[in-house]
């Protein structure tokens, strides 16, 4: 009965908690960052490559689209579960799924973006003397770029938030804090942890999509600057 | 020079050569403009010069040297090339557009500097565009920027793809007046594609007409193809009026000058009645050694005995020779007489009437 | 490997896994139900004010806002935050917690699919409909809807796919469906049922994802046929 009055008089949120758990929410912060940088770097990696060999053998768009497609449609529950009875509860399982989420959204914005480049301004370049790899480098990548940043942007906001899932194999991030919650549920700490973790990701969401965002304008100057009319 | 030699071009896919059998010498020096209906391999054809296109046949040198064996990148260095959409590179200043060439030539910086702000010049853009994007441009000053960049490295040839297709009217004309202009000071040999046949009259020192196929109606200066066309083909491309363009390429020079109803201030009233009949009008003019000093109508000299003491009218409009007929006839037909008076410098030639232009047209 | 795989074999074979409740048969009947109703609640209400703002080409914020939120909030999180929440509105565990995260999962994607289709119908189209003397209704019934149908049916698509997947986080709050394996199986350190609940799921999720694209594919006018933009599509 002590316990019931004092949870009523605590609310369902309990603050205090937070305190007494700096320590572990900076522990699971550092992880949830490694765990996004790795895989959006190894994603990003894979999906540069298999996105040249689709923009100089234009065949292969279909098959590379599809197979990643498939990669991204299978849940990622089901992902851990394939992973898990091979390559065990490790740090290589966990960054197995989340880069196979982000192959899709990564080459499809970077496809896109080397695609949208001006036909003039290449046709210009090649009768200007460019040589192709100097082209690619200082014309198409640079004018590709605000589409392969909002790629990157999506795959990390998506991959913020399935690193929550990957707690199931102990590796999550904020979804530590998320799945202990569940198994205290009936308790104010449950819900306080469920309500912390989930904050928390979103936070990380935030900052880092905004942090991307402000990267690509300071990127790409010529794009903030209009006609005047 | 650049010299095409039984130059062909078949696209992969195609039964139907894009051109066929393409021989032409482009002069050192001249602009010649490459005109005809879509599909006749104006384009093609340009294209191959910078081997943006690769011919299937025959042989191009650009300067004595044969293209095909050049590095691609090298041989397009060293040639200005300008498209009708210009190209600019949206991600890079205007300073650093029109420093591309002498970048990839690796020139240095000092000069690459110095080269800039003399095209700037040059094209007559003001020098705080330089720090802009060309999307803070307006179309004309885009494509100024485009024809300095294509200048950068002074090529001696310069390649244009409908360089003016995408502004409007005004801008187009006055961007032509500015090529006309530039050419005078450059001479470089020009090679430019459109599918207007009043923009090649009026850049071209040659004109190649070209058919479907890329076959050579005619190759000629713009004056020799309006006054001679070829045959039924290029007559018709020009157009019903190629009479009237030609006006504006034929020098007043170039016609018989009618010596006019001049008469000597003191020639009595009565010779000056006689010029009239014999001129079927009812005016003429006073003058004579190379001077004319006005004219008359046949009221003014009512009651007069000699031409002593007439009133004279100045005349409103004077022509030089070197003007074109074009100028004349549009003088012709707003003056009161019908005629024109025909100058050099202040030495009175003669009189231009509309037969004289008539004859020379129907000719 | 091949040992283990003979074991998967094995499993699907056992006549036991394929009765009573934990049997594969009722595990996959639960996943469907589940999921077709969680994606039939969320487009009934998702699609009506989406026409009707797409339709007054006003909300577009609503819509950003949508797909953002969707891409930041965890779908894990959203599946547990309905466990607490359910609980105190006195719903309890299993079908409740489990319904009320999956449909508010597969809300965005009909919302900001269809309010931006619609909203995105050409200008001209709408003009030359009144043009013609057509209501306003029947401008949204004969051209707004039709003309967006794709990229709703694209929504159908990604909703489902994403709430097929999400489901199987539901054995986390006491529901069963097919993730009860894969969940049930970490905690028994038994990874051969593991290996084959995940066979179940992603099975399912690509059967899902592959019958829609043929039916977005077959179903619609061949003068709508254009590749329809994954506009809300988020992983789980």
């Amino acid at each position: 009965m002590i316990g019931l009055a004092q949870t009523q008089a605590q609310g369902v949120f309990r603050w205090d908690w937070i305190g007494r758990n700096i320590d572990a929410i900076w522990d699971r912060t550092v992880e949830h960052v490694v765990l996004t940088v790795v895989a959006v770097s190894v994603g990003l990696v894979i999906s540069t490559v298999l996105s040249l060999i689709i923009v100089r053998y234009r065949k292969t768009y279909t098959p590379i689209t599809w197979t990643t497609g498939i990669l991204y449609t299978i849940p990622s529950l089901a992902a851990l579960a394939f992973l898990v009875p091979i390559t065990g509860l490790s740090h290589l399982t966990a960054e197995i799924v989340l880069v196979s989420y982000t192959l899709l959204i990564l080459i499809r914005n970077i496809v896109a973006g080397i695609d949208g480049v001006p036909q003039d301004v290449l046709e210009a370049a090649r009768g200007m003397g460019y040589t192709r790899r100097r082209r690619f480098i200082e014309i198409e990548l640079p004018l590709a770029l605000p589409v392969i940043v909002a790629g990157i942007r999506i795959a990390a906001v998506t991959v913020i938030g399935l690193v929550t899932v990957t707690s199931l194999i102990g590796l999550g991030g904020y979804g530590f804090f998320i799945l202990r919650g569940l198994s205290l549920f009936y308790s104010p700490i449950g819900t306080t942890q469920i309500l912390v973790g989930t904050a928390l990701s979103v936070l990380l969401a935030v900052v880092v999509d905004v942090s991307l965002a402000l990267t690509e304008r300071a990127l790409t100057p010529w794009a903030r600057r209009k006609a005047p009319a | 020079m650049i010299e095409l030699e039984h130059v062909s071009k078949t696209f992969p896919g195609q039964d139907v050569a894009a051109v066929g059998d393409l021989t032409f010498t482009i002069p050192e020096g001249e602009s010649v403009v490459l005109v005809g209906p879509s599909g006749c391999g104006k384009t093609t054809t340009l294209k191959m010069i910078n081997r943006l296109i690769e011919p299937t046949g025959g042989t191009i040198t650009v300067a004595g040297r044969d293209v095909a064996q050049m590095e691609a990148h090298e041989l397009r260095r060293g040639i200005g090339y300008v498209i009708q959409q210009i190209g600019l590179f949206p991600h890079r200043t205007i300073r650093d557009n029109i420093a591309t060439v002498p970048k990839l030539l690796g020139w240095e910086k000092k000069r690459i500097q110095a080269r800039v702000l003399e095209l700037t010049d040059l094209v007559d853009l003001s020098e705080d565009m330089l720090t802009r994007y060309p999307s803070e441009l307006s179309g004309g000053q885009r494509q100024r920027v485009g024809v300095a960049r294509a200048l950068a490295a002074d090529p001696p040839v310069l390649l244009m793809d409908e360089p003016f297709g995408a502004v409007d009217p005004i801008v187009r004309t006055r961007l032509q007046d500015e090529l006309v202009s530039l050419q005078a000071r450059l001479n470089k040999t020009i090679v430019l594609v459109t599918h207007d046949i009043d923009e090649a009259i009026k850049l071209g020192d040659r004109v190649a007409l070209l058919n479907i196929g890329g076959v050579l109606e005619q190759y000629a200066p713009p004056e020799e193809l309006l006054r001679d066309p070829a045959n039924a083909f290029v007559a018709d491309f020009l157009g019903t009026d190629r009479g009237i363009k030609r006006l504006s390429l034929v020098p007043i020079s170039q016609i018989n000058l009618d010596p006019g109803p001049v008469l000597p201030r003191s020639a009595p009233v009565a010779e000056a009645r006689e010029m009239m009949r014999r001129y079927q009008i009812d005016w003429a003019v006073v003058g004579g050694d190379g001077r004319i000093e006005g004219w008359f109508t046949e009221n003014d000299i009512a009651g007069h005995d000699t031409l002593d003491r007439v009133h004279l009218l100045p005349f409103q409009t004077k022509l030089a020779a070197t003007d074109s007929l074009q100028q004349a006839l549009d003088a012709v037909i707003s003056s009161h007489t019908a005629v024109a008076a025909v100058f050099d410098g202040e030495r009175y030639l003669g009189m231009v009437t509309s037969e004289e232009i008539s004859r020379e047209i129907i000719e | 490997m091949i040992e283990f795989l003979g074991e998967v074999v094995a499993w699907f074979t056992d006549p036991a896994n394929w009765t009573g409740v934990n049997g594969i048969p009722n595990r996959m009947w639960e996943h469907i139900q589940m999921s077709v109703l969680a994606t039939t609640a969320a487009a009934a209400l998702a699609i009506p004010p989406a026409v009707y703002l797409g339709h007054r080409r006003k909300g577009g914020v609503i819509a950003v806002a949508g797909v953002n939120m969707a891409r930041a909030i965890p779908s894990f999180a959203i599946v547990a935050i309905s466990l607490p929440f359910s609980i105190r509105l006195g719903l309890g565990l299993g079908f409740w917690p489990t319904f009320i995260a999956l449909f508010f999962l597969a809300v965005p994607p009909f919302f900001t699919n269809t309010y931006t289709a619609v909203a995105g119908v050409d200008d001209a189209l709408v003009e030359s409909g009144r043009g013609m003397g057509m209501t306003q209704p029947q401008v949204v019934r004969r051209i707004e809807i039709p003309v967006a149908s794709p990229v709703i049916l694209a929504a159908a698509r990604v909703a489902s796919v994403q709430v097929i997947a999400t489901a199987t986080l539901a054995a986390l709050v006491a529901w069963g469906g097919l993730g009860r394996y894969i969940i049930d199986g970490f905690a028994t350190q038994d990874s051969v049922q593991v290996f084959a609940g995940g066979l179940l799921v992603a099975g399912l999720a690509v059967v899902a994802e592959l019958g829609f694209s043929a039916i977005e594919r077959w179903w619609l006018p061949r003068g709508l046929r254009e590749p329809s933009e994954d506009i809300a599509r988020v992983a789980a």
